[in-house]
């Protein structure tokens, strides 16, 4: 009998080509319009590390007071003081603190010309924390934190511009005309948004090359590439010894917490270790901290472009436009076949009958619809690039969900979109019809 | 042409007239507030930077390994002199960043020693005494900075330059009567004396935090050395930017080969960086542009398709009136009413719609309040649309023979 109402709709919709094609047309554009922004939307918006989002914490603690912070809350990053008293309190299972650092890279063959690999100086626990995947080797432990040693993670990508994808652990590599030792090599690891160094703008940039021990920058005084906020106060130092001891703050800072009552414990530390700063004198305000997971955190930070959720908006708007104008599209072809409708009611065919014929057609064109939609959405994947930073456009793709989901979303707002159309073609009078003719 | 029949007629198709109605209003309502954005995207991607733009070129300068202040310096004083030497390049001039950049020095200024807050935000320009030349800006008062008066700088050193110069507009912010030259501002370094004013510098960051202070610069006498870089901002003679753009970087290699020119983004013209600053708004323009221009064509053939449904319907109606004495014109006629009556209720509807919408996206977006003139503009292609759309299946029926009326079917 199904088979019989798609057969009986694939006839009618060829009988009406042009209301057929508009109305196929109307719902492959709003499907597609929503389906490209949508695919930006989720790129951009989606949990970087689902399975641990919520154990990821970053400690903020106002340095600057209410007379000089922005509208009450504490700044985004940490002075190198508060970083390397966290680390030493070291009240977390794990925890890291990080800064960017771009470094020169002496390629071994003598004609290739140096390059900067951008990275981080952070600490060793940073890999287990945020779970990144390893190709060779490993990341380093507490004792080269400790020993402010020469070592240092890349990735894969380095990794193979430098030793042709060999297994390169052991080896030796020239950053900024220091030698390093290889201790291991990243798997291709690149969270959107970068959640850990939001500090920096880098929420979309492209993947971080090295990892080095925080502990030996310091000692190399290696600068950092990112940004040093130093708030209107005027501590900020005079050379780079009172400049590490000031108040700017540069120092992305993060501790895994795994139960509420450790990230409870955690709030008691900050709040008693911003009361010690003010009994040292150094805050003459009360302690004014922040403890935000993953998602709170890009939430703060307003990690999502306002262009995706606003262009996201106005596609659901176009949606709904094509889905009114199916609507319309849908009745006057459904109403056109009122004898029709009144034959077939006359010889027995029952409400539910005409009901299940009617939302099979519109089943099919929303497919039609869907198919369409499908191909505007692929070409259109291509039209993202001019709309967003690259950065963002080659996060959306078209995979198989999205696949799955366009097609979807075509059938059910098409289907949905069918039943007035449906219901008043069902409310034909079958005598009425009859008489008429 | 009377409407009261229309109506009644209309009555008869309430679902129909409805949802061409909701059709109107909603596209009204998008359309309104995406032409409005693409209004002001435009708006923003063409506000001027101050400089003299087609001839410039700006060189992302990285050293190989690390090095000090003082070192850092003299390799930057020798890269100027290599450049300067180029048969190619009209002046130089080195510093932390440039218009449209991005990213840069922010700082506060104040006007008295003790004040807390600063009076306003300002972004700082490093310059030497070739930036006013370089960049072509325009003094209107006070003087250049002399030779004799840049100073190397580190950049955790204290910012407190002996003497500044200001864009027109920060002047204008901090001395309202006019008369900024010689006047003393506080920077976060102490004291500093303003000796000129240049008439127009844009901020290196164009985004909405930095709209605060969107041409309110800063220069200052320092030559920024750090060992993570610096930025070469060249002015080609002119006519001569691409050749310049190629053997500027030759130079600078053949020199000193220890340095680092970035393949994407070491030597960018003016109109590559301007291009990258403006990227999404350019790209939210162009979005909109093309969902106004499919929601409109979708709206019209909805209107196409359900009016050509009513004729069809009314063919026997048509046929009678026809017999019973009434012209083409008269048919026509009364199809277009009934479209622009459709139309306008659609529109009203649409017009709040449209506010509502634009006060959401202020809420939430911070965006400027909806202009009437959009909404106006949104009403009048609607209503011409609509007929445009109404006329072809009303001119079909005014081809209904009055024959039409003796048939059956």
């Amino acid at each position: 009998m199904f088979i019989h109402n798609l057969r009986l709709g694939a006839f009618s919709l060829r009988r009406n080509p042009l209301l057929t094609a508009l109305m196929i047309m109307s719902i492959g554009f709003g499907v597609a319009a929503s389906m490209i922004t949508f695919a930006v939307f989720r790129a951009v918006s989606g949990d970087p590390i689902p399975h641990k989002s919520s154990q990821l914490f970053v400690p903020l603690i106002d340095n600057r007071g209410p007379q000089y912070n922005r509208k009450g809350e504490p700044p985004s990053a940490l002075t190198y003081t508060d970083a390397v008293a966290l680390m030493r309190a070291h009240k977390a299972e794990r925890q890291t603190v990080l800064f960017p650092v771009a470094m020169s890279v002496m390629p071994g063959d003598a004609h290739r010309m140096p390059f900067k690999a951008i990275g981080y100086a952070t600490y060793g626990d940073f890999f287990p924390m945020f779970d990144v995947p390893f190709l060779y080797g490993n990341a380093w432990g507490t004792s080269e934190d400790e020993a402010r040693g020469a070592v240092v993670v890349i990735s894969r990508a380095l990794n193979q511009k430098l030793f042709g994808g060999e297994n390169s652990v052991g080896r030796r590599i020239i950053l900024d005309d220091k030698e390093y030792r290889i201790l291991g090599v990243t798997s291709d690891w690149d969270p959107k948004p970068r959640f850990y160094d939001m500090f920096n703008d880098n929420a979309y940039a492209s993947p971080a090359q090295v990892y080095i021990p925080f502990t030996y920058a310091i000692d190399q005084k290696i600068d950092t590439y990112g940004n040093n906020n130093c708030g209107s106060d005027g501590k900020r130092g005079e050379d780079r010894d009172s400049w590490l001891r000031g108040e700017c703050v540069w120092i992305s800072p993060w501790v895994e917490l795994d139960s509420q009552e450790k990230v409870d414990a955690y709030k008691q530390f900050l709040q008693g270790y911003a009361n010690d700063q003010r009994r040292a004198g150094r805050f003459n305000w009360a302690p004014n901290n922040r403890l935000r997971n993953v998602n709170q955190w890009l939430d703060y930070q307003h990690a999502v472009p306002p262009e995706s959720r606003i262009s996201l908006s106005l596609a659901l708007g176009f949606l709904v436009i094509c889905l009114v104008n199916t609507i319309g599209l849908l009745l006057a072809k459904f109403m056109r076949r009122a004898p029709e409708i009144g034959v077939r009611r006359a010889l027995g065919a029952s409400r539910a009958d005409i009901y299940r014929q009617f939302l099979a057609e519109a089943g099919m064109v929303g497919l039609a619809g869907g198919v369409l939609g499908l191909l505007l959405t692929g070409l259109g994947m291509f039209g993202v690039g001019l709309v967003f930073e690259p950065q963002i456009a080659r996060l959306a793709h078209l995979d198989i969900s999205l696949v799955l989901l366009t097609l979807l979303v075509a059938i059910a707002a098409t289907v949905l979109a069918a039943f007035y159309p449906t219901w008043r073609a069902a409310q034909v009078q079958p005598a009425w019809q009859l008489k008429s003719n | 042409m009377q409407i009261k029949p229309i109506l009644s007629a209309l009555r008869r198709h309430k679902a129909g007239t409805f949802l061409i109605a909701m059709q109107i209003a909603l596209t009204l309502a998008i359309v309104c507030n995406a032409l409005f954005i693409i209004h002001q995207r435009l708006a923003h991607l063409s506000e001027p930077t101050g400089i003299d733009e087609p001839d410039i070129f700006v060189i992302q300068n990285e050293w190989v390994g690390s090095s000090t202040t003082d070192q850092a310096d003299a390799k930057i004083l020798e890269d100027l002199r290599v450049l300067r030497e180029l048969s190619s390049v009209q002046d130089v001039t080195s510093s932390n960043s440039y218009p449209l950049r991005g990213g840069g020095w922010d700082d506060g200024i104040k006007l008295k020693p003790d004040q807390l807050q600063d009076t306003t935000g300002s972004t700082v320009y490093f310059a030497d005494d070739h930036f006013v030349d370089t960049l072509g800006l325009k003094l209107i008062a006070g003087r250049n900075f002399r030779a004799e008066e840049i100073s190397r700088m580190d950049w955790r050193d204290r910012l407190g330059p002996a003497q500044v110069m200001v864009t027109k507009a920060l002047a204008d912010k901090l001395f309202p009567q006019g008369d900024a030259v010689g006047k003393t501002i506080y920077l976060v370094g102490g004291p500093t004396t303003i000796v000129g004013v240049v008439q127009m510098l844009q901020a290196q960051s164009v985004d909405r935090w930095a709209a605060d202070f969107a041409y309110r610069s800063l220069i200052v006498p320092k030559r920024l050395a750090t060992s993570l870089g610096v930025f070469y901002i060249v002015r080609a003679r002119p006519g001569q930017l691409d050749a310049a753009m190629r053997t500027a970087p030759k130079a600078l290699f053949e020199h000193n080969p220890r340095r680092v020119l970035d393949d994407e983004a070491g030597v960018l013209s003016f109109a590559q960086v301007r291009s990258r600053a403006y990227e999404r708004d350019r790209g939210m323009a162009i979005l909109m542009g093309v969902i106004c221009v499919v929601l409109l064509a979708i709206t019209a053939a909805g209107i196409v398709g359900l009016t050509s449904f009513w004729v069809g319907q009314r063919r026997k109606q048509i046929g009678v009136r026809r017999a019973l004495g009434a012209t083409r014109r008269d048919i026509l006629n009364y199809f277009m009413t009934e479209n622009l009556l459709i139309s306008s209720a659609g529109a009203l509807i649409g017009v709040l719609l449209a506010i509502a919408i634009n006060l959401w996206l202020v809420t939430r977006f911070e965006m400027n309040r909806l202009s009437l003139v959009y909404v106006l503009a949104g009403v009048v292609i609607l209503l011409l649309l609509g007929q445009g759309a109404v006329l072809a299946p009303a001119m079909r029926a005014s081809r209904v023979p009055p024959v039409e009326a003796t048939r059956s079917v």
